[in-house]
């Protein structure tokens, strides 16, 4: 009888069964069994490329003006192949550089609010009684305040400021970050199969990396890929209303706002920026979506 | 539940005074100020304006009279609107939002509610996948790109309804549909997809499998069983629903220039107009809370498992 054995032993045999096919495996082939999510994640990388090298080696600059060029529609002649803009500026760099501030944006808020909130989830959740209690009020203290007002007061306060509008949206959204590593974490602690981990005499690094971080891992993940199109969206929001990133620097809002402000004698202005975004949003939900369906797919 | 509600209120108190606080001291130690127009005034023209305005005084006492302006709902008069109070401004500009978003929270709930119903009976079927598809559609393009097009089709191409302005006296339907459409969208999506998860699992539980196996029609089984218990995490999304409107109501107003409150604060803060952005700050954490909290007694009203202790 093997569950008689040593618990050293009993350890090596758990550890062989995880090592078989683990969480992440079994994650893995589920995800990319999903043809939306593996398409996405291959458009979104293409994307991406596109947006960091694509400005480097396209002809026009972002920031050269063609006074003679001015809101000319889509034309293969000097390779404008999306128009230009009010300025005269090519339109095809301007959204390659608009798509790839949006994305680091959305890929540094979020991690902004991915440190705040696991640091103060995972505190919380580890710590419990009377402090979980103060911590996790101050969370719904802060979920109760108009948020966007003070993003905006903060921008129109200190500037567009680029850092600032890092910092700002990331603090607005690792709320909901903390909620769900404090909700994981302490449900966690009184799960069977820690405490069978426990009996079982694995060690407390063996358990919090292979049991604990695993399973928190999961929903911050999903929830992750789920943050970066909603930063992606309240930048652009921000830039929309003219408070985010300043000329001749742009982002998709910017373009949008631009394109719907001249869009019934420039459709396109509004039309390549607004398809890039909601290709962009797409992608990422896809991804989102599919890998919540992975790593916990109780719903399907 | 009376002694639940009032502990509310009283946590709810030391809240507001918190936010009124951070947004006051964040709007009055920035550098720049309401009377940096383009011509620049005469130190002594500055100095009276300054005083008339109380703004000589130390920054603690201006947050007193701040608070007391409050509570007796006189803020004075605008900084940068002379012949406007704040009152004044707040009351034009409400109404237009309130009717704005309550009719796209009743769109989004009469449209996302039964959709979300019936992808969850055709669980993973062709209407199911359907259903999600168009969710996922209103949650991936955002209302800044709703908006614009919108008005583009059917404003400019077709012609049928005005693109934009809407005078206070006509709040008909031709000038809101754009603004309440556009702005339910999202709602719509998000809403059905909330509905779906919780019918799913509510479908799959155990209060529902005895009431079919005591040989229920399923119709009643449905709408006497299932629906209640699907439609409780929609109660307390209701908070969240309005701080969403209000957020949106910000672009929305902005595309189809209406002039309601979301429009103003910008127009406010960008000018410095202290006392309007701190009365719409104050108005919408006042009402984010108050929507909090109602959505939880209703929560305990519907879930007979909820008690308040």
């Amino acid at each position: 009888m093997t569950l008689l054995a040593m618990p050293g032993e009993n350890a090596a045999l758990l550890n062989a069964a995880v090592a078989g096919r683990s969480l992440w495996d079994d994650a893995r082939r589920r995800l990319f069994r999903n043809k939306a999510a593996v398409a996405s994640m291959f458009i979104l990388g293409l994307l991406t490329f596109v947006a960091i090298f694509g400005p480097l080696v396209w002809m026009h600059k972002f920031d050269t003006i063609y006074n003679d060029r001015v809101m000319i529609a889509p034309t293969l002649e000097n390779w404008h192949i999306f128009g230009t803009d009010p300025q005269g500026r090519d339109l095809f760099v301007r959204l390659l550089l608009g798509l790839r501030m949006s994305l680091a944006v959305g890929l540094v808020a979020t991690g902004v609010s991915l440190l705040i909130g696991v640091l103060w989830g995972a505190t919380a959740g580890y710590i419990g009684g009377q402090v979980d209690q103060v911590m996790m009020r101050i969370v719904d203290v802060l979920y109760a305040l108009p948020f966007i007002f003070f993003v905006i007061i903060l921008m129109v306060i200190f500037g567009r400021n680029l850092i600032l509008i890092f910092v700002a949206i990331g603090a607005v959204e690792w709320l909901t970050m903390a909620r769900i590593v404090r909700g994981q974490t302490i449900s966690l602690r009184k799960k069977e199969f820690v405490e069978a981990a426990e009996a079982a005499g694995v060690s407390s690094t063996g358990i919090v990396t292979r049991h604990i971080v695993p399973n928190v891992l999961g929903p911050v993940v999903v929830y992750v890929t789920l943050t970066i199109p909603a930063v992606i969206l309240t930048e652009s929001f921000l830039s929309f209303l003219g408070l985010g990133v300043q000329e001749p620097m742009t982002s998709l809002g910017n373009l949008i706002s631009i394109g719907a402000r001249e869009m019934e004698i420039a459709p396109w202005l509004l039309i390549f920026p607004a398809a890039t975004m909601m290709i962009t949003l797409f992608c990422f939900n896809f991804i989102g979506d599919g890998l919540r369906d992975a790593i916990d797919p109780k719903d399907r | 539940m009376l002694a639940y509600s009032l502990r509310r209120i009283l946590v709810a108190i030391p809240t507001m005074l918190l936010i009124i606080a951070v947004a006051f001291f964040m709007m009055r130690l920035a550098p720049g100020s309401p009377f940096d127009t383009e011509r620049a005034l005469a130190p002594e023209i500055r100095a009276q304006l300054m005083a008339y305005y109380g703004f000589d005084k130390p920054l603690f006492f201006q947050f007193l009279d701040f608070l007391k302006g409050l509570v007796t709902f006189d803020l004075g008069p605008s900084l940068i609107y002379k012949d406007q109070s704040v009152s004044e401004i707040i009351g034009s500009g409400f109404p237009v939002s309130i009717v704005v978003g309550l009719s796209a929270l009743i769109l989004a709930a009469g449209i996302g509610i039964p959709l979300g119903l019936i992808a969850a009976l055709k669980q993973n079927t062709a209407p199911d996948y359907t259903i999600m598809a168009i969710a996922m559609a209103g949650i991936c393009i955002p209302s800044l790109v709703v908006g614009p097009i919108l008005s583009l089709v059917f404003g400019v191409y077709l012609g049928w309804l005005p693109t934009a302005g809407l005078d206070l006296g006509e709040m008909t339907v031709p000038t809101l549909l754009l603004p309440v459409v556009t702005l339910s969208l999202a709602q719509i999506a998000i809403i059905s997809r909330l509905v779906r998860s919780s019918a799913v699992e509510v479908l799959r539980s155990n209060f529902v499998r005895t009431a079919r196996a005591k040989g229920l029609p399923e119709i009643q089984v449905l709408s006497k069983h299932a629906l209640r218990a699907a439609l409780l995490p929609l109660v307390s999304y209701l908070g969240p629903a309005c701080a969403g409107l209000i957020t949106g109501s910000v672009v929305v107003e902005t595309v189809f220039q209406l002039p309601g409150i979301g429009k103003n604060f910008v127009t406010s803060a960008l000018q410095r107009d202290y006392p309007v952005v701190m009365a719409v700050v104050v108005l919408y954490a006042g009402l984010i809370i108050l929507l909090n909290l109602l959505a939880d007694l209703a929560y305990g009203l519907l879930d007979p498992k909820v008690t308040y202790e």
